[in-house]
């Protein structure tokens, strides 16, 4: 494979029929009104030079190097920035116009140092491609250094530690800064001076790194020239190879051409026509790879009898010899149900799928869970329970049509950066934005943007706040009666339910700590302010009544019937990237693919018929069941796959406890993470850059990822699922991943039409995709809810019982940003950490005060289960009473103190909100949360 | 064992009666059985069912209420 370019049409589509017909250069085109000669033309097949348009950006007309002549028009317009009209003549080449051009290129090329053979963007600068296309031969003012005033000593930014900033190649075509206002949406960049004076700048008189940039790698895609190039093209050379595939950090499964030289990675390029993130990216996928080929990476297989032992390298046979043993002595003492496994929300569909099936089809029972148990299970739980089905409503581009736009216990521009920037356009168009958190994120104040409301409500509170919004709907009157009707259904109970007085905003202000009034307003608008659309994260599933919120938000879809179309929904935003794809894949202990029940007898006859093999009609047990059942002695054997759940999970000294108590813990990951340190099994795992098979994002969508490099570890992490159940006795066999797939398609409906062939050529597709939609379905729920009625849920508050005491008067919560991924086994492996070198706590000046800590100071964290040690950080976005961290580094350990409430109906932990006490430490302490993170049971 | 002390089945029973408190004791009854049948893993609900019959200590009476509706299950699924 060729590199891949793909074609750039200049200026962006514009949506509507194609009627207006013109005639360019003798080739007549159709097109819909609004668009650019430019645009136009290259519909027409053909290309019109150009330097300062590109198809992502509002043109702007400062090159003037794709000039026209049109019939009827003075002068020479520029292209790019003239509409077509119906009838328009136009002609791109002459001799006049290409007189005109080469002028403009012999200024360019004056000011700009010769070098393009020792230049790193020598084969992809379109300064380059420019001069070819013109037919510049000389350069009448002398070039470079002898044509006078240049810029030709401009010194060079590097401080960011991904791309550099050659200011001496620049050619103030402000398409860096328009990508960054535009695409991203961060406004870091400014053309400063005018005329030959003006060159780009990051915020006044600073470098990259000291700006506001947020190292998306938008204005470095934007650039024509080598001004803005990556390190690693610069290093190695322009990479000769693309092939498409997916990233693997967040939910939002943005599509990306790796390119390579040989066998070496040299540039991650968001791909223009992947369907989730249309040629969008932020650090973590663009730049962030290199922990794929870090020397810490486990390559060979490793065992050990006790993991107070050193651990031994093994061959693959003895290691899956080694764990298909011990599973079945385990089994043969303890009983069927003393083993099971955790499944990835990192791994492919493919991966997860064959994991789920060991534990069903050969360990013989359903003690299978996922990590999406600790993040959006709630999700899963509570649409099923109103919509009948465990996904989202919307495709992200949705939110192109919405109006009013609800984000709640989501922080879309750190947690989903792409996604984010989609949202912060359309809320720049003018969209309204409510924001319930109690912390103030960026979105509710950032350039351009500012929330009509930020509900900074209490946490923990989320169910009476959703609730108060539905009360002020129900009673004044802007339930939207004519979709209920024919909707939705156990309506009027719920009416009477919400109406009840104890729901008004008035009745929980005090709760809430949320005014009534903007409450009523914030409702008020959503039913009102036409296309409502609500997006929410992890602030609202991980609380004791995350479920609960998830059915208080779909009724309040359902109430205002903004369900069913574009720009309206019910969207979580996923945090990992295969969250939704591995519970799609079966990894529920109590629902087979697909989110079928296990005691569905017609369902399980399908696997059961398929496999050779009778399965299990009782549900297994989940992670914290798990735990729970380690400690008690009954479970006894734990298969781990690709998941740090000794970091990730709350209550660290009891996962701890409960690692501690297994027998046999296998783990299969890329490093030796801090799960692996109780483990007698170490399987190498694949990056991202080896896998085969697909991912599903936030919005259904399936994507293929491909292998860009063939198992730097000798097997594919389905090989080893296989082999191993082979060597305990059930023969599992497939020839690729694709065949794994073509087994997901014939047992589950809402895959019936994906296969690794019809993903080739269409791109990607929204489950469900069947006979009825072979291309996908976008949006849900258009005619009928996938349960027929969409069924109103009563959702009656229930404060959590982790409240503030004397001993632990703050309320901690948890979360997650730009730079660093989970855990961050992969981004603390990256330069990433320039951003982001340790966990810190953030709490209100006010509460720093009181407690004589300082910005920077070094701060006890205790909470009712554990203690650890970080820096503080004053900051006015904390309310007073709340503070907040990430849990990204090991060392900080922030589950430590986390406990084990969780939400009622799903088990999954209650991450936002623990009570705990801050108190300033006057001697720096550095061996203090790893001394907290000793195993307490068994040392080592 | 977790932070509040109490067994994990009873905890979680707990949590899960809870949500229910609000509705009359044998339709929440009902209800809490129904989640915990569709989610439990069999040795939870036999480890219930046991805490009932050696008392029920600091289990929510509505709780114990469905523990009674989940005899027959467990008959059938232990494992
Ligand atoms: S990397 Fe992104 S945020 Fe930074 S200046 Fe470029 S476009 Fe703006
Ligand atoms: S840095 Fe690149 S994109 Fe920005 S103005 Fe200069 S040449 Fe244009
Ligand atoms: S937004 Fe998510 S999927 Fe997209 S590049 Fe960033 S981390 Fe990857
Ligand atoms: S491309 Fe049209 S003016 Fe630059």
């Amino acid at each position: 494979m060729s590199l891949l370019k793909e074609p750039d049409f200049g200026t962006p589509a514009r949506d509507g029929e194609a009627t207006v017909e013109l005639t360019i250069d003798g080739v007549s085109v159709t097109v819909p009104p609004g668009t650019s000669v430019m645009r136009a033309a290259k519909h027409a097949g053909l290309d019109i030079p150009k330097l300062c348009a590109t198809d992502n950006l509002e043109a702007f007309g400062s090159c003037r190097l794709c000039i026209v002549e049109i019939d009827g028009a003075r002068g020479t317009p520029a292209s790019c920035t003239t509409p077509v009209a119906p009838g328009m003549v136009v002609r791109t080449q002459n001799e006049k116009l290409g007189k005109l051009r080469r002028g403009v290129m012999e200024l360019y090329i004056s000011d700009h140092p010769l070098d393009c053979l020792t230049c790193s963007a020598n084969g992809d600068c379109e300064l380059q491609d420019m001069a070819g296309v013109t037919g510049l031969r000389e350069v009448r003012y002398g070039s470079g250094v002898e044509a006078g005033a240049n810029h030709l000593d401009a010194p060079t930014d590097s401080s960011n530690p991904y791309f550099d900033f050659d200011a001496s190649k620049c050619i103030a075509c402000s398409r860096c800064v328009r990508a960054c206002d535009e695409v991203q949406g961060t406004l870091a960049l400014t053309i400063e001076g005018r005329g030959f004076d003006s060159k780009v700048a990051a915020g006044a008189g600073v470098s990259f790194m000291e700006s506001d940039c947020v190292s998306c790698g938008a204005c470095v895609q934007a650039c024509p020239t080598a001004t803005l190039q990556e390190k690693t093209v610069i290093e190695l050379g322009m990479p000769t190879r693309s092939v498409i595939t997916t990233c693997a950090y967040c939910g939002v499964g943005c599509s990306f051409k790796a390119e390579l030289r040989g066998d070496e990675l040299v540039r991650m390029v968001p791909y223009k026509d992947g369907g989730a993130n249309e040629g969008h990216s932020c650090v973590k996928g663009r730049f962030a790879f290199g922990y794929a080929s870090h020397p810490d990476r486990v390559m060979e297989p490793m065992v050990r009898d006790a993991i107070t032992d050193p651990w031994r390298k093994v061959s693959w046979e003895e290691a899956i010899g080694f764990t298909a043993r011990r599973l079945r002595e385990i089994q043969a003492n303890y009983g069927q149900g003393s083993i099971g496994a955790i499944t990835s929300s990192r791994t492919t569909n493919e991966e997860v799928y064959v994991v789920q099936k060991m534990v069903r089809a050969v360990f013989g029972n359903n003690n299978v869970d996922t990590c999406a148990r600790v993040c959006h299970s709630p999700t899963g739980y509570g649409l099923k329970q109103t919509f009948g089905e465990s996904a989202g409503t919307q495709d992200f581009s949705s939110v192109d049509h919405a109006d009013v736009i609800l984000v709640i216990g989501a922080n879309p521009t750190d947690a989903h950066p792409v996604f984010g920037s989609r949202m912060k356009k359309r809320l720049r168009q003018g969209a309204k934005l409510i924001v319930i958190d109690p912390r103030q994120i960026d979105l509710v104040r950032s350039p351009h943007i500012e929330a009509a409301h930020h509900l900074s409500l209490a946490p923990g509170t989320n169910v009476a706040i959703v609730n108060a919004l539905s009360h002020v709907i129900v009673t004044e009157g802007l339930v939207d009666r004519a979709f209920v009707e024919e909707r939705c259904e156990d309506f009027d109970q719920w009416e009477t339910f919400i109406s009840g007085p104890e729901h008004s905003p008035e009745a929980v202000a005090e709760l809430t700590g949320v005014p009534a009034e903007e409450v009523r307003a914030a409702a008020r608008l959503y039913a009102t302010g036409g296309n409502g659309a609500i997006y929410y994260g992890l602030g609202v599933t991980e609380h004791s009544q995350g479920s609960t919120t998830v059915m208080g938000m779909a009724n309040l879809a359902m109430a205002t019937g903004n369900i069913g179309r574009a720009g309206v929904g019910v969207n979580p935003l996923r945090g990992q990237n295969n969250v939704q794809g591995s519970c799609d894949m079966g990894s529920f202990p109590h629902e087979l693919p697909g989110y079928r029940h296990v005691s569905d007898d017609d369902v399980r006859d399908v696997y059961e018929k398929l496999w050779g093999t009778p399965l299990l009609n009782e549900p297994g047990l989940r992670i914290p069941n798990m735990f729970d059942s380690a400690i008690d002695g009954s479970f006894r054997a734990l298969f781990v796959q690709g998941e740090d759940i000794a970091q990730s999970d709350p209550n660290t000294a009891h996962v701890f406890a409960a690692l501690g108590a297994l027998e046999l813990l296998v783990v299969q990951d890329l490093f030796e993470n801090e799960t692996a340190k109780w483990a007698h099994v170490l399987l190498p795992g694949t990056s991202f850059l080896e896998k085969d098979g697909t991912f599903t994002n936030a919005e259904r969508r399936i994507n293929r990822v491909r292998p860009v490099m063939s198992p730097q570890t000798g097997k594919h992490e389905w090989e080893i699922i296989c082999e191993i159940s082979q060597a305990m006795g059930y023969p599992m066999h497939y020839d690729s991943a694709a065949q794994i797939m073509d087994e997901i398609a014939i047992t589950t409906p809402t895959f019936a039409g994906v296969s690794f062939d019809h993903l080739d050529k269409v791109g990607s597709v929204q489950w469900p995709c069947n006979l009825e939609a072979p291309n996908g379905t976008p949006i849900m729920h258009t005619d009928e809810f996938t349960r027929g009625k969409g069924r109103f849920m009563e959702t009656v508050y229930v404060p959590t019982t982790e409240r503030s005491t004397r001993k632990y008067p703050l309320i901690l919560t948890t979360g997650r940003i730009l730079s660093q991924y989970n855990v961050g086994a992969q981004t603390r492996r990256t330069a990433n950490v320039a951003w982001h070198p340790e966990d810190i706590l953030e709490l209100h000046p006010h509460d720093a005060e009181v407690r004589g800590i300082e910005d920077g100071s070094t701060v006890a964290l205790s909470s009712r289960v554990g203690r650890t040690t970080l820096r503080a950080k004053l900051s006015e976005r904390m309310p007073v009473g709340v503070c907040y961290t990430t849990f990204h580094h090991p060392v900080t350990g922030a589950n430590v103190i986390t406990t084990d409430n969780s939400d009622w109906a799903t088990n999954c932990p209650e991450y936002k909100v623990t009570a705990v006490q801050v108190d300033l430490l006057v001697e720096p302490v550095n061996a203090q949360a790893a001394e907290n993170l000793e195993p307490a049971v068994v040392g080592h | 064992m977790s932070a509040t002390g109490l067994p994990p089945h009873v905890r979680l029973a707990n949590e899960i009666a809870r949500q229910f408190a609000h509705r009359e004791p044998a339709d929440a009854a009902t209800r809490i059985a129904n989640h915990i049948k569709a989610v439990w893993d069999p040795r939870m609900k036999a480890a219930l069912i046991s805490h009932v019959d050696s008392g029920g200590e600091d289990l929510d009476p509505v709780a114990a209420l469905a523990a009674e509706q989940l005899r027959p299950v467990e008959a059938r699924g232990a494992q």
